[in-house]
């Protein structure tokens, strides 16, 4: 919408002082309201940002190099294990732990992505997807990861700063988060991003124009599970227990479908797809407590469906914002957000 | 010996529930190119609906079972016109995804309505009725599935190769425009070809149902008909009951000689080393794509 005039233009992170202004606000804001609320906030503050991270890795795979991935629970699971069985059994420290298990993931995304240049569709998806189910199944039979007990997440030390609360973690974690969006913000303006984007629209042309496909393939797997490493390795320590149960292929689906509902090509969209259907599974969970739709639901559910309440209604919503969204809007809610724009911009036209 | 018989025969008894759902599987793709995850939830709400049947309204067997049938070509025809068909950019990516969510909403549905705990399907044979033979163990359940399933893909073949209908089918598969040119009702073909995948899909369900019958007892055969799909080129019918057999004994050796345990996933694995080969499936022509 905004026309680039030059080259700079187009790879500048911001595109006006406005927008730094009002991207420092944000920045404040996100650091200093975890003073201001309860710890449950700032619990799901930690839950939104932890999706945040994978879901920016994936719409790198899916929205911008046009691959799919039903497999990222096992590159989640990979940073999560990875993460506290180094801390625990070789007594790494946590900031050397975290990178080193997401490049663990990310070597297995290479190795998964390189199949993943003859193969596309149906292909992908399934080979992904058996990937993800593997991986959880492995790590749920070997004893050096608790088996099926599960493990429990060390204490992080950084120096000498001892992270056990969720608002100390809180703000470990949404540095970690603004770094790697902007990392990938970059990422997608360089050679790299647009060898990907090339990847997407022609992948003939793109490997006429002399771009190797295979390599940037295997690359936008490896950076994605490289993300989504770095987010299960988070998440251990946010759920502060693992176990191979909660890697599932749900869990990848709910990527993907973050992904899909943010708008696939766009961090933004991709940032507020997985903030929404975040809250609206913490939310959910408890839709009862809601006033008048919770009356209305245990009515509907005690007359057509069962006594025992709403149990599963999340996975209602979620596949009918998923159809929905398809079915209307591709774009998501970046297609709305850029629709919005247009037409306040042109009014009264 | 024995083991290795008792194997393959408990493999080929499994491979049947795989091969009916890796054939619904194909049988949708190959026409309207939908890869299409709902097919194990689309199975899972027939089986619910006729174990509705028999245990509410005390429906004698066959007709609850007939209902079923009717329920879940209704179901697959309703999914195609009402969702499918009003996609707006039909890529692959869009069809997974509203797949997931008809899978999603149709699961969070039954799970709501009949709870997730295991429920008991008043089936007229019981899971652990069976016969000897030697000294080989088969249950009368997957004598069932076994003979159901190949009748059902003799009917399958017949109907494909000999009837209007599935002339008209093939046609539509082979090239959809110029099936309209000669008259063919495009539209309607797919909306058929989902109704028969869902009834190809419940039977599948109605037989797996004695065994396991809670909200996600089809993901399982659901992924590896799946996985035998792909295996067996995903547009081939003949190649996704081959591979789904194959899967299925191969699964039990696997399980029988080298490790219970991971059983349940060296189908997967075998998914991803046949498609680091041949990328296309055991039983397909490759594909080449035009820029």
């Amino acid at each position: 919408m905004d026309m680039k005039r030059d080259y700079y233009e187009d790879v500048q992170l911001f595109s006006s002082k406005v927008v730094i202004f009002w991207f420092a606000i944000l920045i404040a804001v996100l650091y200093l309201f975890p003073l201001f609320v309860d710890n449950y906030y700032v619990y799901v503050a930690n839950y939104i940002a932890i999706n945040i991270i994978v879901v920016t890795g994936l719409n790198l795979l899916v929205g911008y190099t046009g691959q799919i991935s039903l497999g990222h629970a096992g590159f989640f699971a990979i940073g999560a294990y990875g993460t506290v069985t180094l801390m625990a059994k070789a007594s790494f420290p946590f900031l050397l732990a975290l990178p080193c298990s997401a490049l663990i993931a990310a070597g297995f995304g290479f190795l998964l992505g390189l199949p993943a240049l003859r193969l596309e569709g149906p292909y992908l998806a399934i080979a992904t997807l058996g990937f993800g189910l593997t991986i959880t199944q492995i790590i749920g039979r070997m004893d050096i990861f608790g088996g099926r007990e599960g493990l429990h997440a060390p204490d992080i030390t950084i120096g000498s700063f001892v992270i056990n609360t969720d608002k100390e973690f809180y703000f470990l974690l949404i540095t970690l988060t603004i770094i790697l969006l902007f990392f990938m913000r970059n990422l997608i303006k360089t050679r790299v991003g647009r060898a990907f984007i090339a990847i997407r629209d022609a992948d003939i042309a793109a490997q006429t124009m002399g771009v190797n496909i295979l390599y940037y393939k295997a690359l936008a797997f490896a950076i994605s599970a490289f993300y989504a490493g770095i987010a299960g390795g988070l998440y251990a320590f946010v759920l502060k227990f693992i176990e191979p149960e909660i890697f599932t292929l749900m869990m990848s689906i709910m990527f993907l479908a973050m992904v899909v509902v943010g708008g696939l090509g766009s961090m933004m969209g991709a940032i507020a797809g997985a903030i929404l259907l975040c809250w609206l599974d913490l939310k959910l969970r408890n839709i009862l407590d809601v006033p008048y739709i919770g009356d209305w639901l245990e009515h509907l559910s005690k007359s057509w469906f069962s006594i025992t309440g709403v149990s599963n209604i999340q996975f209602i919503v979620f596949g009918s914002i998923m159809i929905l969204i398809m079915l209307f809007e591709p774009l998501g809610l970046y297609g709305v957000w850029i629709r919005t724009k247009k037409y306040w911009r042109t009014w009264p036209f | 010996m024995i083991d290795f018989i008792q194997m393959i025969v408990s493999g080929i008894a499994v491979g049947s529930s795989y091969a009916l759902m890796g054939l619904a599987m194909v049988i949708i793709y190959k026409t309207s190119q939908v890869p299409n995850f709902a097919q194990g939830e689309m199975a899972l709400i027939s089986s619910f609906f006729a174990m509705m049947l028999l245990t509410t309204f005390n429906t004698p067997i066959l007709l609850a079972f007939f209902l079923a049938f009717v329920f879940a070509i209704l179901l697959g025809c309703f999914l195609e016109f009402a969702i499918l068909r009003r996609a707006k950019d039909p890529n692959i990516l869009g069809m997974i995804v509203i797949t997931i969510g008809i899978e999603m909403v149709i699961l969070g549905l039954v799970s709501w309505k009949f709870g997730a705990d295991q429920k008991i399907m008043p089936f007229p044979i019981g899971p652990y009725d069976s016969f000897i033979i030697g000294n080989i163990f088969i249950t009368k359940l997957e004598v069932l599935t076994l003979v159901t399933a190949l009748l059902l893909m003799i009917i399958l073949f017949l109907f494909f190769k000999y009837s209007k209908l599935g002339l008209a089918v093939k046609a539509t598969q082979q090239n959809s425009v110029a099936a309209q040119i000669v008259g063919i009702r495009t539209n309607r073909i797919l909306m058929m070809t989902w109704g028969i995948s869902s009834l190809v899909g419940a039977v599948a369900g109605l037989l797996i149902s004695p065994t396991i019958m809670h909200p996600y007892m089809m993901w399982d055969p659901m992924l590896k008909g799946f996985a035998a799909a792909v295996m067996g080129g995903m547009t081939s019918l003949p190649g996704a009951v081959i591979a789904a057999y194959m899967l299925g004994i191969i699964e039990h050796l696997f399980g029988g000689y080298i490790s219970i345990e991971f059983k349940s996933v060296v189908a997967f694995v075998i998914i991803v080393l046949v498609l680091c080969i041949k990328p296309s499936g055991l039983f397909s022509r490759h594909y080449i794509k035009k820029v």
